[in-house]
């Protein structure tokens, strides 16, 4: 074997590892989730989705914890978004460039590496206990959002970023004022890099379990919240509820309610795809 | 100083028979006068005292070789140079009589008054209407008619209408590098400054595109006072009246365009515009 030969077998093995690796991934997660499919589909229906929770497990449904997941990923929206974009511009576009600006980016840097149970201890103490919020919507929403605000405001300064000095130049060059150029030329441009970053986010919000169980969202609620100082359950922790149970049924159910969360996940992450996609054309 | 000038610069716009007289009242005063002048970037420094002074309604090229601080000194009459961290400026520079660079400076009234065109195209990525109203919208101009009216003559004066009349809403990004660097200067013109400052508005784009714009930049003359950066030295004495040859941040000579390209006093002048160097 000659070394032409020889390069050319480790080309090939090498590719064939690499495929390997590949494949290892995505494998594990179509048989996990074929037999979440096996296990969950028959059971949903639109009755599964309405009904409340019940002890029968064929009776039970994702009523409350559905509706407490949108009650918290709309909320959770609305502190999260005006706040981490209001930080991202300001860092991206106002702070000068000094030890302070440097200070603070890799400190928001690495919060979005502080474990989401911290951020949960974090929650429980101020909005619980020291602004007296409860177990609340609200309570939840806030320490969610404190989780995810590092997330959006790297999407937002990385959106910003990309945004072509030219433009920026030619607003200043006809008499803009910094916030006119920011409002009417930089945010815009960026919106899709924004909305991506914070669709995102979301996604990771609404799949938060630990953070929320120690705040105080409950296993058990009876009731869907109808404000945010209601109580509330999400629907991780209603699956980790029910995977918890010795009966079949409610595994069952468990599985069905996970390709509810895993299909809205993958909207949301959809949506994002698709304004990053509609985004890069604009610009180009 | 920006009403006093648009008040004339309008009755010269708008009432040809009297352009003459008012000329000629304003033809003894210089539009832009620089004194002394010196640019830095942190240490280094970028312009060494350069004075110069530059009548109304001519068109000045600056040439040079790359480096040389011509764009920078472009930069100075709208003050884009702010931007760049480390920037510092001494001595006077003054339009109209008026210093820019003292503290109670307005810039967004400045840059009404001084607008500029950059070397390669950069339309906002909205439609053509859009790239052209937007000087007018961030003034708080409303009255639609009036945008219309100023959008359509901004077009026709760049050169522009015809071709885009058709749909004023398509977006500024489907137009050619041409027609967009031409959009770029109808958006400089709706804004009715009385400078233009462009800076190599010609290097990104083809001969014919080339040609479209040079004319144009003789057309705009009779209104406005244009300063033009560019490397190209038949673009600079086939259109500008007057020439400047920076050199390491240094003026080295300033005169009538003839005159540097036929018989200029210094060595190095000739030398540039004969290619024996830069």
């Amino acid at each position: 074997m000659n070394s032409i030969q020889k390069n050319r077998l480790k080309d090939q093995l090498f590719k064939f590892w690499g495929i390997a690796c590949t494949l290892a991934g995505l494998v594990l997660l179509v048989i996990f989730i074929g037999g979440i499919l096996v296990d969950g589909l028959s059971r949903i229906d639109w009755a599964f989705i309405t009904d409340l929770p019940s002890r029968k497990a064929e009776k039970s449904g994702i009523w409350t914890p559905l509706m407490g997941s949108v009650w918290v990923l709309i909320l959770t929206a609305l502190i999260s978004f005006p706040i981490s974009v209001a930080a991202g511009v300001y860092l991206e576009e106002y702070a000068k460039k000094n030890r302070l600006s440097a200070l603070l980016e890799i400190n928001i840097s690495n919060l979005a590496g502080v474990p989401s149970i911290i951020y949960g201890l974090l929650g429980l103490e101020v909005f619980v206990r020291i602004m007296h919020l409860g177990a609340s919507v609200l309570a939840g929403a806030l320490t969610l959002s404190l989780l995810i605000l590092p997330i959006i405001i790297v999407a937002t300064r990385e959106a910003i970023k990309a945004v072509p000095n030219s433009i920026r130049e030619a607003s200043y060059a006809l008499g803009a004022s910094k916030w006119q150029t920011i409002w009417n030329q930089v945010l815009p441009a960026s919106s899709g890099g924004i909305l991506t970053g914070v669709i995102l986010a979301l996604s990771r919000a609404i799949g938060e379990t630990a953070p929320l169980i120690v705040v105080g969202a409950l296993a058990y609620v009876p009731f869907a919240p109808k404000g945010p100082l209601d109580q509330f359950s999400v629907l991780p922790i209603q699956i980790f509820n029910w995977i918890s149970r010795p009966q079949q049924g409610f595994i069952d159910n468990a599985a069905a309610a996970i390709i509810i969360l895993l299909f809205i996940t993958f909207i949301m992450n959809g949506i994002a795809v698709y304004f990053r996609n509609k985004w890069q054309k604009k610009l180009q | 100083m920006a009403k006093k000038i648009t008040v004339i610069m309008n009755t010269i716009m708008t009432e040809k028979s009297e352009a003459a007289k008012i000329e000629a009242l304003i033809d003894e005063k210089y539009k832009l006068q620089t004194k002394d002048v010196n640019v830095f970037y942190g240490d280094f420094q970028a312009i060494k005292e350069v004075s110069m002074n530059i009548k109304p309604n001519t068109i000045t090229a600056f040439i040079g070789p790359s480096g040389c601080g011509k764009s920078t000194f472009l930069r100075l009459f709208n003050r884009m140079n702010d931007y760049i961290e480390g920037f510092r400026v001494e001595g006077k520079i003054k339009i109209d009589d008026d210093n820019i660079y003292k503290k109670k400076i307005q810039l967004e009234q400045l840059r009404k008054e001084v607008g500029m065109v950059f070397q390669k195209p950069n339309p906002f990525p909205k439609s053509i209407f859009e790239n052209v109203a937007y000087g007018l919208k961030i003034q708080g101009i409303k009255d639609k008619k009036l945008i219309n009216e100023r959008v359509e003559k901004a077009l026709l004066q760049a050169d522009l209408w015809n071709e885009v009349k058709a749909d004023l809403n398509k977006s500024a990004l489907t137009l050619s590098g041409g027609q967009q660097q031409r959009l770029c200067i109808a958006r400089t013109l709706a804004v009715e400054p009385s400078i233009i400052l462009m800076d190599e508005p010609t290097s990104a784009l083809d001969p014919i595109s080339t040609s479209k714009i040079e004319e144009l930049i003789h057309h705009l003359k009779e209104i406005y006072t244009i300063i033009i950066v560019t490397h190209n030295m038949q673009q600079a004495s086939r259109i500008s009246d007057y020439t400047a040859f920076f050199y390491m941040g240094e003026l080295i000579e300033f005169d009538k365009t003839k005159k540097i390209f036929t018989n200029p006093e210094k060595k190095r002048t000739e030398n540039y515009i004969t290619g024996r160097f830069g």
